[in-house]
C-alpha cells in the first residue's frame, strides 16, 4: 500500500536519507525506530510532502506522492501527527475534531454554523475517550489529552494510512498505557506507521519493526528478529545487548 | 451524540439567540433613529465618515483579528472604491464633457479607462470587484509562496505607497495630489442638501450593520473556526487537508471588498477623495484604531474606528498637531496594558461580574 523506493534526501550535502526502501502492506502496524538523526522523522516528512526527496519514489495506493502538496496528500488518505502536538487552543475539542472531519467539504459549504455532531466526530470522540471534554477549549487539555485529540483528529479524517511521530513522548505511565490501547484498537482497521523511541512501548505493542540508521534501513523484521540482530546491537544499542532493549522480556 | 431536541432546549436556544442580538439591536436603534434625530447635520456627517472607516475596520478585524493577516494597505482598496465612485460622480456632473481637473492638466479627450464609469452600476460594481480582484491576485501570489507575518505586512504597506505614487503621477487621469472633489449631486440628489446627507448616513449605517451581521455569521461558522486555525497553526491546517492559501485569499478578498465599498460610500459623504486619504498613514491609522478597539472582536474593531475617529476630530479641534502624539501614546498604552483593546476590557469586566 505504501511503497518507498530508493528515497534519498539531502540537506546541504548531509544525507538524511540514503536510498531507503520501505514497503508497508495494508493493515499493518509498523514501528520505525533508530537512534537520533537516523532519519525517522525525515522519512515521515517525505511521505507527507513536507520534504521533497532528491531521488527515489514514494507511492501510496497507486498514487505517486512526490511533488504533491501537503494538503493533496492528506486528501489521498494519509494523515500524520507531529512530535509536538499542535491542536487549536482557541477552539473546543469538538471544534478541533469537526475541523479535521470537514476537510473534504468545499470551502463555501463551511460558511454555516456547525449543527450537532457528525458521525465521524462522534466516533473519534468515543475512541479517544474525550467525550467529557468535548465542549472544553483545547487550550486546557493536558499533554496526553492533546496527543489523543490529535490522534482523534486523524481518525475523524478517516485516513487509510496514519503516521504517528512519537505519540507517547513526554507521557506519564498511565497515559502511555492508554495510548497503547488506543493504538492497538486503531491498528485493527487502519494501516499505521509509528515512530517511537520508547522501548518498553515498542516491546509491548510492536509486531513489525524497521530499524533506520544513518539514513539507511538497517534491519526489518519482527521484534524478536530485530532484537537478535547483531548489527542492531552494534550500531543502535551500543555496547549493551540487544536483548536488553528490544528483545522479549523473560 | 446529537443533542436532544425538545421544548426546553428550543426555548433556551431562542432565549440565547435573543440575548445575543440585544446589544446589536440597541446599537442599531441608536444609530438609525436616535443619531439622525439628535445630531446636527455637521456632526451626523462626521459620524457617517467614521462609520465608513468602521466598515474598513470590520474588514481588518476579519483579516487581522481572526485570520492573522496584518494588512497595512487597506487604504489601497478603500481608494479603488473611492476613485470608482468619484469617477462616476465627476462624469455625471460633466454631463458628457470632460471633468474639470482634466482641462487643467491639458487632457482633451475622455480617457478610455474613464468611459465605462459613467454607468453607476459599473462604477459601484468596480468599487467592490476591483479591490476583490486585486486581493485575489495578490493573495494567490503571496500566500501560495507562504509569505506571512511581517513580510506580508510590509508588502501591503509597500502597495499603499505604490498606489499613492501611481495616483499622483497620473494627474490627467486621477487629479494627482489634489484628487477629485467638487461633487454636486448623486443619483439626482443635491449632495449639499441636509436630507441627502441624512439619507447617505442611513445608507452607510445600514451597510455597516448588514456587513457586521454577515461577518459575525461567517466568523461563527465552521469557516470562521478554520480561519482561526489557519491563524494559530497554518502548517497544521495544511496537514488536515486544507489549503491555507485559499482560506487566506478568500478572507483577504472579503476584507478588500469591504474596504472598497467603504471608499465608495465615503466619497459622497465627505465630498473628496485624494491620495492623502488612502496612503500609508491612513491605512496605519485604521489598524491602530482596530488594535485600540480590540482586534479579536469584530465589535471592537468597529468601535475602535468610531472612537478613534471622534477622538481625532475632537482633539484636532483643540490642538492641531497634538493628535499624532496622542494616537501613538494610546497605541503603546493599549499594546502594553490591554493587548485585547477596549473589547478585551469589556470582556474582562463581564467575566468579573459573572464570577
Amino acid at each position: 500500500m505504501l511503497e518507498l523506493r530508493d528515497v534519498t534526501v539531502e540537506f546541504d550535502g548531509f544525507r538524511a536519507l540514503d536510498g531507503v526502501d520501505l514497503t508497508v502492506p495494508e493493515g499493518e502496524l509498523r514501528f520505525l525506530i533508530g537512534p537520533n538523526g537516523a532519519g525517522k522523522t525525515t522519512l515521515i516528512d517525505v511521505i507527507t510532502g513536507l520534504t521533497r526527496p532528491a531521488a527515489g519514489s514514494v507511492r501510496f495506493g497507486g498514487h505517486d506522492l512526490v511533488g504533491r502538496k501537503e494538503h493533496q496528500i492528506v486528501r489521498l488518505g494519509v494523515g500524520r501527527t507531529f512530535q509536538t502536538s499542535v491542536v487549536f487552543e482557541e477552539l473546543t475539542v469538538i471544534e478541533n475534531l469537526d475541523l479535521a472531519a470537514g476537510f473534504r467539504s468545499p470551502l463555501w459549504s463551511l460558511a454555516r454554523r456547525r449543527k450537532g455532531v457528525s458521525e465521524a466526530v462522534a466516533e473519534a470522540l468515543a475512541r479517544t475517550g474525550l467525550e467529557e471534554l468535548a465542549e472544553r477549549s483545547a487550550g486546557v487539555l493536558s499533554h496526553g489529552q492533546r496527543q489523543w485529540l490529535e490522534i482523534g483528529m486523524l481518525l475523524a479524517q478517516r485516513p487509510r494510512l496514519l503516521l504517528l511521530d512519537e505519540p507517547v513522548a513526554g507521557m506519564s505511565k498511565d497515559e502511555r498505557a492508554r495510548t497503547g490501547e488506543l493504538l492497538t484498537e486503531i491498528a485493527r482497521d487502519h494501516t499505521v506507521v509509528v515512530v517511537e523511541h520508547d522501548m518498553e512501548f515498542l516491546r509491548r505493542h510492536a509486531s513489525t519493526v524497521t530499524v533506520l540508521h544513518e539514513g539507511k534501513v538497517l534491519v526489518e523484521g519482527s521484534v524478536e528478529q530485530v532484537g537478535a540482530d547483531p548489527r542492531v546491537q552494534e550500531v543502535y544499542l551500543g555496547r549493551r545487548k540487544a536483548e536488553d532493549v528490544v528483545g522479549n522480556r523473560p | 451524540m446529537n443533542r436532544p431536541r425538545g421544548m426546553p432546549v428550543l426555548r433556551s436556544r431562542v432565549l440565547t439567540s435573543i440575548r445575543r442580538h440585544v446589544p446589536f439591536a440597541a446599537v442599531a436603534v441608536v444609530a438609525l433613529v436616535a443619531a439622525p434625530l439628535l445630531l446636527e447635520p455637521f456632526r451626523l456627517g462626521l459620524l457617517a465618515k467614521y462609520l465608513c472607516y468602521a466598515i474598513v475596520a470590520l474588514g481588518i478585524g476579519l483579516a487581522w483579528g481572526k485570520g492573522g493577516m496584518l494588512t497595512l494597505g487597506q487604504g489601497v482598496f478603500f481608494g479603488l472604491g473611492g476613485y470608482s465612485m468619484a469617477m462616476y460622480l465627476k462624469l455625471t456632473e460633466a454631463e458628457g464633457g470632460l471633468p474639470d481637473f482634466m482641462g487643467w492638466s491639458g487632457v482633451e479627450e475622455l480617457p478610455a479607462l474613464w468611459a465605462p464609469f459613467a454607468n453607476p452600476v459599473f462604477a459601484l460594481g468596480m468599487a467592490v470587484l476591483g479591490p476583490v480582484l486585486l486581493a485575489v491576485v495578490l493573495g494567490t501570489l503571496v500566500f501560495r509562496q507562504r509569505v506571512r507575518g511581517a513580510y506580508f505586512a510590509i508588502l501591503t504597506q509597500a502597495l499603499a505607497a505604490a498606489m499613492v505614487i501611481l495616483l499622483v503621477g497620473q494627474q490627467g487621469l486621477t487629479g494627482g495630489t489634489n484628487g477629485m472633489t467638487n461633487f454636486f449631486e448623486l443619483f439626482g440628489q443635491d449632495l449639499a442638501d441636509d436630507s441627502t446627507q441624512r439619507g447617505l448616513y442611513l445608507v452607510v449605517a445600514s451597510v455597516l450593520g448588514l456587513l457586521y451581521l454577515g461577518t459575525r455569521q461567517l466568523v461563527e461558522s465552521r469557516y470562521g473556526r478554520l480561519l482561526v486555525a489557519v491563524r494559530d497553526g497554518e502548517d497544521r491546517v495544511r496537514f488536515l487537508g486544507y489549503d491555507p492559501a485559499l482560506v487566506k485569499t478568500v478572507t483577504f478578498a472579503l476584507s478588500a471588498g469591504m474596504a472598497g465599498l467603504a471608499g465608495a460610500l465615503f466619497v459622497p459623504v465627505v465630498g473628496i477623495i485624494s491620495p492623502a486619504l488612502l496612503g500609508i498613514v491612513p491605512s496605519l491609522e485604521l489598524v491602530v484604531a482596530v488594535a485600540v478597539g480590540g482586534r479579536h472582536a469584530l465589535a471592537g474593531a468597529v468601535l475602535g474606528a468610531v472612537v478613534m475617529g471622534y477622538a481625532k476630530t475632537a482633539f484636532s479641534e483643540q490642538f492641531a498637531d497634538g493628535w499624532l502624539y496622542l494616537q501613538g501614546a494610546l497605541f503603546i498604552l493599549v499594546m502594553t496594558l490591554a493587548p485585547k483593546g477596549i473589547a478585551g476590557l469589556v470582556g474582562r469586566l463581564r467575566n468579573a461580574r459573572a464570577a
